[in-house]
């Protein structure tokens, strides 16, 4: 039997806190799991600091990898026999479910804003170049490897097969959203999946929703907004995000000066400072890692990194107020003055932080073709995009919440010795709204 | 302080009225292409490159009073405008960057429709192939938007033209 239809002598199955079990019956995808490049997941947090807000939020992009292939398993059995479904794309879905978040780095979203990467670079550089999901995936079909980069980079030609990895109502939402709630621990987040499954059609180039699962749709957006809102906006994480943000940032300026050396030197991230990160130096830096160079570097010399990582280490976060970069801009100008005064940097201690700062997207109906929107089929056959029917959608996507947020440390400002400045910095701080302790 | 919001601001002031969201998203994208710094993360989606990014960025605009959206009832969809506000001026002159000259690009592409913006952005997505085998791939994924030979012939000598 070809290697790519080769089938186990029997199923194996993942005990699953969130699908109960995963199921995999392909040689291909048992062979894919074990490989370093997929198992080295298991060392990277899917929710990045939120472990520092919700205790339980240490479940890993492995976890959530196995969860996104499961769903796409199911799906694909009830799209077995119709019509627009091609059986022979099945291995290939089930390959890019599960490899869709292999480019995903430690602390992925503050050290893509530093560094200016991008892990679906990383993700596509892992699956076609000299790795063991290469070979893996060249071996079941020359070319395969291609296909599936394709597929996540939502670059196939068949969209249908694409939509299912990646659209407003994909697998890897549907996935995260569950898994997120369940770790964390909140009561969003949860909705009737197995209803959703019931009801997605296949289509030309998109998958649908019958018009009779409408309700399980809403749901399934509003646990989206909730989520966001409550777990992936949460103004603690992003306190913690702020702090990460600021520890690698300092470190890469004090890598660049030539008058300071590091007690413990950066050995891991010389080629993430130098801007030539190559695929072996992305591979070999995980969570454990890093967390290991910000235990050591609270002994480093410099008083910046050494606080920063002090901070994110003992959880000691900045407080936060929330601003309005329109009608403060003034106190803002003021404040960086007063800070640098007072010699507080504030290039690390004062720190405005936006809603668009953050990976996640709320429901967008596509209005005018920025983006495919869900769409349900009518029984009359026609497609109607779904704010369209469902009023309870349109009163979500349509005025977006926004914020911003100024974070600072409350602890440095106690000990600013001038009592004029101390006391004016405080009065633009706190006495212009309640200042949110990071509890 | 809000450093891509404001070089954003910069792009609307010079622009002065934007035009349909899908047309943004392109524009900004054939700017990042053109070596603008710009740093809104963009992926490929039905449509072609979009980001996410950019679009709560500009929602954020909005909400702040910086930029104005005005929405125009089409026969069947809406259409969005974007402009500048007076605050918008005002933020602009406390926290310009300093970016290169990009005017030029701007005012060309005001000048073209979403659709052959479309097809600019998505042939610029590709620009680590080959000039044929990302033509293929404009084939290739958008299949259904029919773009001609002289369309194609026509993107290309508009990214020339605006690439150098």
């Amino acid at each position: 039997m070809l290697y790519k239809n080769e089938q186990l002598h029997e199923e194996k199955v993942f005990k699953d806190p969130v699908h109960r079990y995963v199921h995999v019956r392909d040689r291909v995808i048992w062979d894919l799991i074990a490989t370093p490049e997929f198992q080295r997941l298991r060392r990277i947090k899917q929710l990045g600091t939120t472990y520092l807000t919700f205790h339980g939020a240490e479940h890993s992009r492995f976890n959530h990898s196995l969860g996104v292939y499961e769903i796409v398993r199911r799906i694909l059995t009830n799209f077995e026999g119709r019509p627009h479904w091609n059986k022979e794309e099945r291995l290939l879905c089930l390959c890019a479910a599960l490899l869709h978040d292999l480019g995903h780095g430690p602390f992925s979203h503050s050290f893509e804003k530093v560094f200016k990467l991008d892990h679906e670079h990383y993700t596509q550089q892992i699956i076609l170049g000299n790795t063991k999901v290469n070979a893996i995936l060249e071996r079941a079909e020359k070319g395969f490897a291609q296909k599936v980069a394709d597929v996540i980079a939502k670059t196939y030609q068949d969209q249908l097969v694409v939509s299912l990895i990646s659209s407003q109502i994909d697998a890897d939402r549907m996935d995260y959203l569950q898994r997120d709630a369940y770790f964390t621990g909140v009561s969003y987040g949860h909705f009737d999946m197995e209803r959703i499954l019931r009801v997605m059609r296949p289509m030309e180039d998109q998958v649908v929703i019958k018009e009779t699962g409408m309700h399980a749709v809403e749901d399934y957006i509003m646990s989206r907004y909730q989520m966001y809102w409550q777990v992936y906006f949460h103004p603690v994480t992003r306190s913690a995000e702020v702090i990460l943000c600021k520890i690698l940032q300092r470190a890469k300026v004090l890598y660049h000066d030539s008058t300071y050396t590091f007690t413990l030197k950066p050995t891991h991230f010389k080629s993430f400072f130098a801007g030539n990160v190559k695929l072996e130096d992305y591979l070999k830096l995980d969570e454990g890692i890093v967390t290991y160079y910000f235990q050591l570097w609270q002994e480093e010399e410099d008083t910046i990194l050494r606080d920063l990582c002090e901070r994110f280490m003992n959880r000691r976060l900045f407080k936060y107020v929330e601003f309005n970069p329109n009608s403060q801009m003034n106190e803002w100008m003021e404040l960086h003055k007063l800070f640098t005064d007072v010699h507080i940097n504030p290039d690390y201690y004062l720190v405005v932080d936006s809603s668009s700062d953050l990976p996640y997207d709320f429901y967008r109906p596509g209005e005018e073709e920025e983006r495919l929107p869900i769409h349900l089929l009518m029984p009359n056959g026609e497609l109607r995009e779904l704010s369209r029917q469902s009023d309870i959608v349109e009163a979500i996507s349509g005025k977006k919440r926004t914020d911003h947020k100024l974070y600072y440390p409350h602890d440095l400002l106690e000990n600013v010795s001038d009592p004029r400045k101390k006391k004016r910095m405080k009065e633009i701080l706190i006495g212009q709204g309640e200042e949110k302790h990071v509890n | 302080m809000l450093t891509n919001h404001a070089k954003l601001m910069q792009f609307f002031a010079v622009a002065n009225e934007v035009t349909g969201r899908k047309k943004l998203q392109k524009m900004i994208f054939i700017l990042q292409k053109c070596h603008m710094p710009f740093e809104e993360k963009f992926a490929f989606h039905f449509y072609g490159p979009y980001s996410e990014e950019l679009t709560l960025r500009v929602e954020e605009l909005c909400n702040l009073g910086f930029i104005k959206e005005e929405k125009e009832d089409r026969s069947n969809y809406h259409q969005y405008h974007y402009t500048i506000t007076e605050d918008g001026q005002a933020f602009l002159e406390q926290f310009k960057k300093d970016m290169p000259d990009f005017s030029q690009q701007v005012y060309a592409m005001k000048e073209k429709s979403s659709r052959f913006l479309e097809l600019v952005a998505t042939i610029l997505y590709f620009d680590d192939l080959s000039l044929e085998e990302s033509i293929a791939k404009v084939h290739t994924v958008k299949p259904k938007q029919k773009y001609t030979d002289e369309e194609i012939q026509e993107a290309i000598s508009f990214i020339h033209a605006i690439r150098h």
